[in-house]
């Protein structure tokens, strides 16, 4: 292989892995509040209907239109991380149903669909997209060039938030407390932590990052609308938690490696490797199987990482 | 005093009454989303109903649609009874369709009864041993099942596609004109077509029934057999289980096995009843594993009712596909099963509380926190 090929499959890499990082994120948060939210998928396919409907809709110069877009993005993924939050929290109940109940809702002939039709998006060419900025104009250097250089603003925002949250997890009084909820809410609740308000802000941050992934697909990897477009990244997103061992670091290389991997297949094709595509496709799919099987033999060597209270409702038992 | 307490047994009345009271409140809820987005609740679900009862062939074809999700509801009721999360019934479904089609291509020759049993047998078989990934890394390494379950449906729909499009496997048509123009699979002969019962303009699908005589075959499982026992004993508490010295692992591997098998099952059925040729675009399309989901939840994991509520929500999907246009957005579909599911949810937290009046006795042992726990792994 040249270094062209491995240029643009690191180039894609990031472009695929940059939903799969912000939904991952969220997802980290929830969980580390010790709330395991399924939804991911549902918000993300409501954030990606939300931006692209945003976009073609909302007068003003581009960036304006597109700021817009992915705020409403976030806060269509928060909305929904709320309904969870609710009845994961408030109602305690089982955790796994009612983020499967968020994916069914809003997923590929739920919620996103119908409002993709009802807003008549469906047949559209995106009117506003992100471009790729030339940064210090150094987009033209070989190699780390077109990497690190010639991205989206989206990207980079979601490098500094994947600094950001590791900043918050491991260095803030924020995040120590959140630490103690997803650990031991009860301790948490002793020393005068409200659990209940920090799951909920937690999950529904979650949610809004979820959408915020959702929306890089139609501002960004594709100028279009269909329903359940996003193909089951959120899912993946949601696996990448569990090998990430909970870390932020960790979840950014594990979603530019399944990006990899996702963008492989039209790779080799277009240089003219001759395999069914179908093995290609299944190739994220199959892979986080196999990691996902990795990881929980060293993880049950070590149970590193996993919040204790992780998918455990809390209850306070009063007097 | 008064105190709100959690019962430890659900009332049989509640057990009724909580599904039919979260099916109103769901309607209501979904009535407010359909006015809010510029269409009549009113008009809209009496088309639903027309659609799905009343209309030439109408009941015939909410059985086309009830007939797998009885197969893949009782999949998932079995599972998540046992707090095993299959939830790759979807993929289940997709192999068992490849392998009845598969068997019943190859022995096309066979007598109708005997060609039955064994496309049954290649289906079931199928979807047993695509679960048993799951199962197995479940058991073993306590990997989480969700979502290797869940993965695999992706693969399973992809294997699917690589049959027919992609490849000259047995499964595909390579010699009638259409396939040339259009891929497509292979129709089985007529003997592999399952006999429905048809009473007037109605046709009861076989596989209907059969899935019926399977529901009645699980309870007993569940309810009266030793094994039965040590399933619910682990459902319950996983740390019980232990304690009893219930093998878990085994038991584990068995409910995989079991929901993996009725998923496959399902698959059967599609080719026998229905399509008589592989069609992974049609299969995929329908989603069938992922609505499951909503029958078990509503059917509160039961499988006797998990017969009458795939009637109900096959009822719903077959209006959503026929009514499917601009007028009906065939995202309602999805949207109104999760709003069914959302009740569900909520109903079932208030069958699981009572207030009290008096003093308050003794905690109540909670069972959630634990089953909880066993998410986190």
């Amino acid at each position: 292989m040249n270094v062209d090929v491995v240029v643009s499959v690191a180039v894609s890499a990031i472009a695929y892995g940059t939903p799969l990082v912000l939904a991952g994120l969220g997802e980290l948060l929830a969980e580390r509040s010790g709330v395991l939210n399924l939804g991911v998928e549902g918000m993300m396919l409501i954030g990606a209907v939300t931006a692209f409907f945003a976009s073609q809709v909302l007068p003003g110069p581009g960036w304006a239109v597109l700021i817009a877009a992915i705020v409403a993005a976030a806060a269509a993924g928060a909305a929904l991380a709320l309904i969870h939050a609710f009845l994961s929290i408030t109602v305690r109940v089982n955790q796994i149903v009612s983020g499967l109940a968020l994916t069914i809702f809003a997923g590929t002939i739920g919620l996103s669909s119908y409002a993709g039709q009802v807003w008549g998006v469906g047949g559209q060419h995106g009117l506003h997209q992100l471009v790729k900025l030339d940064v210090l104009g150094l987009s033209g250097v070989p190699i780390v060039g077109p990497i690190l250089f010639n991205q989206d603003a989206f990207v980079y925002a979601s490098w500094g938030l994947v600094a950001l949250v590791t900043y918050y997890l491991y260095h803030t009084r924020f995040g120590l407390y959140l630490r103690a909820v997803g650990e031991s809410p009860r301790s948490a609740d002793a020393m005068g932590i409200n659990v209940s308000r920090y799951r909920y802000v937690h999950t529904i941050v979650g949610g809004a990052f979820a959408g915020l992934g959702g929306a890089y697909f139609t501002l960004a990897i594709a100028p279009i609308w269909t329903d359940g477009l996003t193909a089951g990244a959120g899912w993946i997103a949601i696996a990448l938690v569990i090998f990430a061992f909970w870390r932020p670091g960790l979840l950014v290389v594990g979603a530019y490696l399944f990006g990899a991997l996702s963008s492989l297949g039209f790779t080799l094709q277009a240089n003219g490797v001759q395999l069914p595509s179908e093995l290609f496709s299944s190739l994220p799919y199959v892979m986080t199987v196999v990691v996902l099987a990795v990881a929980s033999t060293t993880m049950a060597q070590r149970r590193i990482g996993t919040p204790a209270a992780l998918g455990v409702p809390y209850v306070r038992e009063e007097g | 005093m008064i105190s709100i307490e959690r019962s430890l047994v659900t009332p049989r009345w509640q057990r009724i009454a909580l599904p039919i009271a979260s099916l109103f409140i769901a309607s209501i809820i979904a009535g407010i989303v359909l006015a809010v987005s510029g269409h009549d609740p009113i008009g809209t679900y009496q088309q639903i109903y027309d659609a799905s009862f009343t209309s030439a062939g109408a009941l015939t074809a909410t059985f086309v649609y009830a007939t797998p999700l009885l197969f893949t509801g009782l999949a998932v009721a079995l599972a998540f009874r046992m707090r095993v999360w299959n939830i790759g019934g979807e993929g289940q479904l997709y192999m068992g369709a490849v392998g009845a089609s598969g068997v019943g291509l190859l022995l096309g020759g066979w007598p109708q009864p005997l060609l039955i049993l064994m496309m049954m047998l290649g289906g079931g078989l199928a979807g047993l041993l695509w679960a048993m990934i799951p199962g197995l890394l479940r058991a073993y390494l306590r990997t989480n099942e969700i979502l290797v379950s869940l993965m695999l449906n992706y693969v399973a729909g992809l294997f699917m596609y690589y049959l027919i499009y992609d490849s000259t496997s047995f499964w595909r048509d390579t010699t009638s004109a259409s396939a040339l123009v259009f891929p497509q699979g292979k129709d089985l002969l007529p003997a592999a077509d399952w006999p429905g019962i048809a009473v007037g303009s109605f046709t009861m699908p076989f596989g209907f029934i059969a899935g019926g005589v399977f529901a009645v075959a699980l309870l007993a499982l569940i309810r009266f057999t030793r094994f039965g026992f040590e399933m619910r004993v682990m459902g319950d508490s996983s740390a019980a289980a232990n304690y009893a010295g219930i093998r878990t692992r085994r038991t584990i591997v068995t409910v995989m096995a079991l929901s993996g098998a009725m998923a496959g099952l399902g698959g059967a059925s599609q080719i026998g009843d229905f399509g008589h040729v592989l069609d992974p675009r049609g299969l995929q399309q329908a989603g069938y594993g992922y609505t499951g989901i909503v029958v078990a939840a509503l059917a509160m994991y039961n499988p006797l009712a998990v017969v009458i509520v795939s009637i109900l929500i096959g009822a719903l999907t077959n209006a959503g596909f026929a009514l499917q246009g601009p007028t009906f957005p065939i995202g309602l579909v999805g949207t109104m099963e999760g709003i069914i599911l959302f009740s569900v949810l909520g109903g079932e937290f208030l069958g699981r509380y009572r207030i009290r009046f008096g003093r308050a006795p003794e905690p109540a042992p909670s069972v959630d926190d634990e089953a909880g726990a066993e998410v986190a792994r």
